[in-house]
């Protein structure tokens, strides 16, 4: 099975853990991945106001691409990338008067009304490869692991791009059952991390974030799966600093989702870039004996 | 400013006093606009001998005249379309009822930096110019440089932390700065650029070995007695063996040496 | 809380503007407060979203702009997807901030980030921040 890919740009450098271990998994799944060609960054939020279109021309220009490349779907893995392509791919699909006008603007490039789908790494893996299969090519089951998927905002709304309906988790669920984890319902796991805000706010005073943590840790959640850069970064990176400024009571350790895939697939875990994530999320996985002690 | 004026174009054509205003004879000559004002000038010049022609006279704005400086850009539009064209003026030959503005100098942020304290990551470059981040692929950039240099693409690259696509992707930039002025983003492209070109050269693309040994060799004074004689001769004698040095064969084998192999 | 509302303070054509940008009427609002209720930046704002909905129907302009409510906004839409009255308030909120920006003013200033900042967040965050805050 082939599929097209579209990585993102912080998938490049600091999230490199969240798409080596995806591209990693799918390989050792029989997917191959084709990363597409000459994409620019997908403007990471949606634009909300009505007669603003120029927002609209990053994710479109990319979905341009795709569809020049011959894709029928585009598979994507963080959340804000999902979140911003597919809804620029609906405004497309959907809205005449609005494609005419990015049509237009665009003269550089063939005209686009939607024809490629825009699909979530979770939903690919649901519906081409299914938890079955997932299941039984797990190597290192994640036993004992009591985790709860994350799913943070741009996952589930608003509803005509989620990848699910809101309060239901069942495909990280899924996964993460699939791997032998103890799945945690988990209460908090639409609630938002405090997003961009990081940007205007000092260093681990994030409420938001802390919040979520805090109702992790009463919820008996050893660890949060999520598939977002910026969640990782306000729930994960900036974690110690919110523990240090007492904003939350404990440490909770945070994954990308396809860690925990390659992880139980057996990989090499090299290609899970631990490095990037916190000492304490190593530290579980090793305690956990999923990991090899380095 | 820039509407077709049909009445304009009908009186007797007014052929300009510029230094160069003798036309040759047969020339045709076509209406051009300079700052919304119109001029006859021969249809075979450049943009920029044009203006010249015109009487205009450039103390800044011009350069190499060969189309590598970066000074000249320009910005036009054709008489009846709503469309931008972008050339250097030293290389874009005149077309009837163009409408022309210089823009040699367009202000863009240029972040100071030691290139040998802030290391080769990405994040160096990021940290200099956050403003990157604003870009939103609009792609007015790609479309108004001159050399025709992927702008888009080489912003995308330094966004997603590739130094050395970004360096190979914009190595044909002049520097002209018209990227810069069609910015939604008000991002100094081009600046940017060139920090990922020296960032590239200092710490990605492998060091060349035969430099560091040869300058090596210059700084121990290999070339002292050979400079200090040549400094001591007459023009004559220097005229002399300027002209009987031996040269390298147009088509030398490899590994040619000369006879004289003192100074290699 | 005590809203002034008087010819001087009310702008009608603020509501329509609002309108306009956001493609949301502010006037279905019913004053519940679901929206606050739902909304996970609410302890950091000087006026709850459902306070800024109430200011907006009466069209109190000044007073919006000097509140930090929308700047605080995250656009997560948990307020959106609950609202009993179906109004999308993220854009309500998108189009309090573009008005503000759209007359060239930035709400913060990305040369003034600390280059460490810069250096540790991920892209996502500078391009998001950089998209609600700056002009």
């Amino acid at each position: 099975m082939k599929i097209s890919y579209y990585p993102g740009c912080t998938l490049k450098t600091k999230a490199k853990n969240l798409d080596r271990a995806a591209i990693a998994s799918l390989t050792a799944l029989g997917v191959e991945v084709t990363e597409i060609d000459r994409w620019n960054c997908c403007g990471a939020v949606h634009s909300l106001t009505a007669d603003d279109l120029i927002h609209q021309v990053g994710p479109v220009r990319n979905l341009i691409r795709a569809k020049e490349q011959g894709a029928k779907k585009l598979v994507t893995l963080c959340s804000m990338c999902y979140n911003t392509l597919a809804r620029a791919n609906r405004i497309m699909k959907t809205d005449e008067v609005k494609r005419a006008t990015i049509n237009r603007f665009m003269t550089e490039e063939i005209d686009y009304a939607g024809e490629v789908e825009v699909v979530h790494f979770l939903t690919f893996l649901q519906e081409e490869i299914g938890w079955e299969a997932v299941k039984e090519k797990v190597k290192v089951p994640l036993t004992g692991l009591a985790v709860a998927p994350y799913y943070g905002c741009t996952l589930q709304r608003p509803a005509d791009v989620g990848i699910e309906p809101f309060g239901s988790y069942s495909l990280m669920t899924g996964l993460l059952e699939a791997l032998g984890a103890t799945v945690v319902p988990f209460n908090a796991a639409d609630k938002c991390c405090g997003s961009y805000q990081v940007l205007g706010s000092p260093a681990g005073e994030n409420s938001a974030g802390a919040a979520i943590l805090n109702l992790a840790a009463g919820a008996g959640i050893e660890a949060l799966a999520t598939s977002c850069p910026l969640c990782e970064y306000n729930l994960g990176k900036q974690q110690q600093l919110m523990l240090e400024k007492g904003r939350i009571a404990k440490n909770i350790p945070t994954y990308y989702f396809t860690q925990l895939l390659a992880v139980a697939l057996g990989l090499d875990s090299a290609v899970c870039h631990f490095e990037l994530n916190t000492r304490i999320s190593v530290d579980l996985l090793k305690d956990k004996n999923c990991l090899a002690a380095a | 400013m820039c509407e077709t004026n049909e009445k304009s174009s009908k009186k007797t054509p007014r052929v300009a006093t510029g230094d160069r205003a003798i036309l040759p004879e047969g020339a045709k000559t076509i209406p051009v606009y300079i700052m919304g004002k119109q001029y006859e000038v021969p249809e075979t010049l450049t943009i920029m001998k044009a203006m010249e022609f015109a009487g205009f006279k450039f103390l800044r704005g011009a350069g190499c005249r060969g189309g590598i400086c970066g000074a000249c850009p320009t910005v036009y539009r054709m008489a009846g379309d709503y469309k931008l064209h972008f050339g250097l003026a030293c290389q874009t030959v005149v077309e009837a009822n163009m409408y022309l503005a210089q823009i040699p100098f367009f202000p863009a942020n240029r972040a100071s930096y030691s290139i040998e304290e802030i290391g080769g990551l990405p994040e160096a470059i990021h940290a200099l110019y956050p403003e990157l981040f604003r870009c939103v692929a609009c792609n007015q950039c790609t479309k108004a440089c001159p050399m025709d240099v992927d702008v888009l693409g080489y912003i995308s690259a330094l966004k997603q932390g590739n130094i050395e696509k970004a360096a190979r992707l914009s190595f044909d930039c002049i520097q002209c700065g018209l990227c810069a002025s069609r910015c939604m983003g008000e991002i100094p492209q081009y600046h940017a650029a060139q920090l990922a070109r020296r960032v590239y050269g200092r710490y990605i693309l492998p060091h060349a070995e035969h430099l560091k040994a040869r300058v090596k060799d210059i700084e121990a004074g290999k070339y002292h007695t050979m400079l200090n004689d040549l400094s001591a001769m007459s023009k004559e004698e220097l005229e002399k063996i300027y002209v009987e040095r031996e040269r390298q064969p147009d088509f030398a084998e490899i590994g040619w040496q000369p006879k004289e192999t003192r100074y290699l | 809380m005590t809203l002034t509302i008087t010819a001087q303070t009310q702008s009608i054509t603020s509501i329509e503007k609002l309108k306009e940008l956001s493609g949301e009427s502010v006037k279905l609002c019913m004053q519940c407060a679901t929206c606050t209720g739902m909304c996970p930046m609410a302890q950091e704002m000087d006026y709850s979203p459902r306070q800024v909905m109430h200011m907006a129907q009466f069209g109190l302009i000044d007073k919006l702009a000097g509140i930090n409510t929308y700047w605080k906004c995250a656009s997560c839409h948990a307020c959106s997807v609950k609202c009993p009255r179906g109004i999308d308030i993220a854009k309500v909120m998108e189009a309090l901030r573009q008005q503000v920006l759209r007359k060239s003013k930035n709400y913060i200033e990305p040369s003034r980030l600390s280059a460490e900042q810069v250096a540790e967040m991920p892209q996502i965050a500078l391009v998001a921040g950089f998209r609600k805050f700056t002009s």
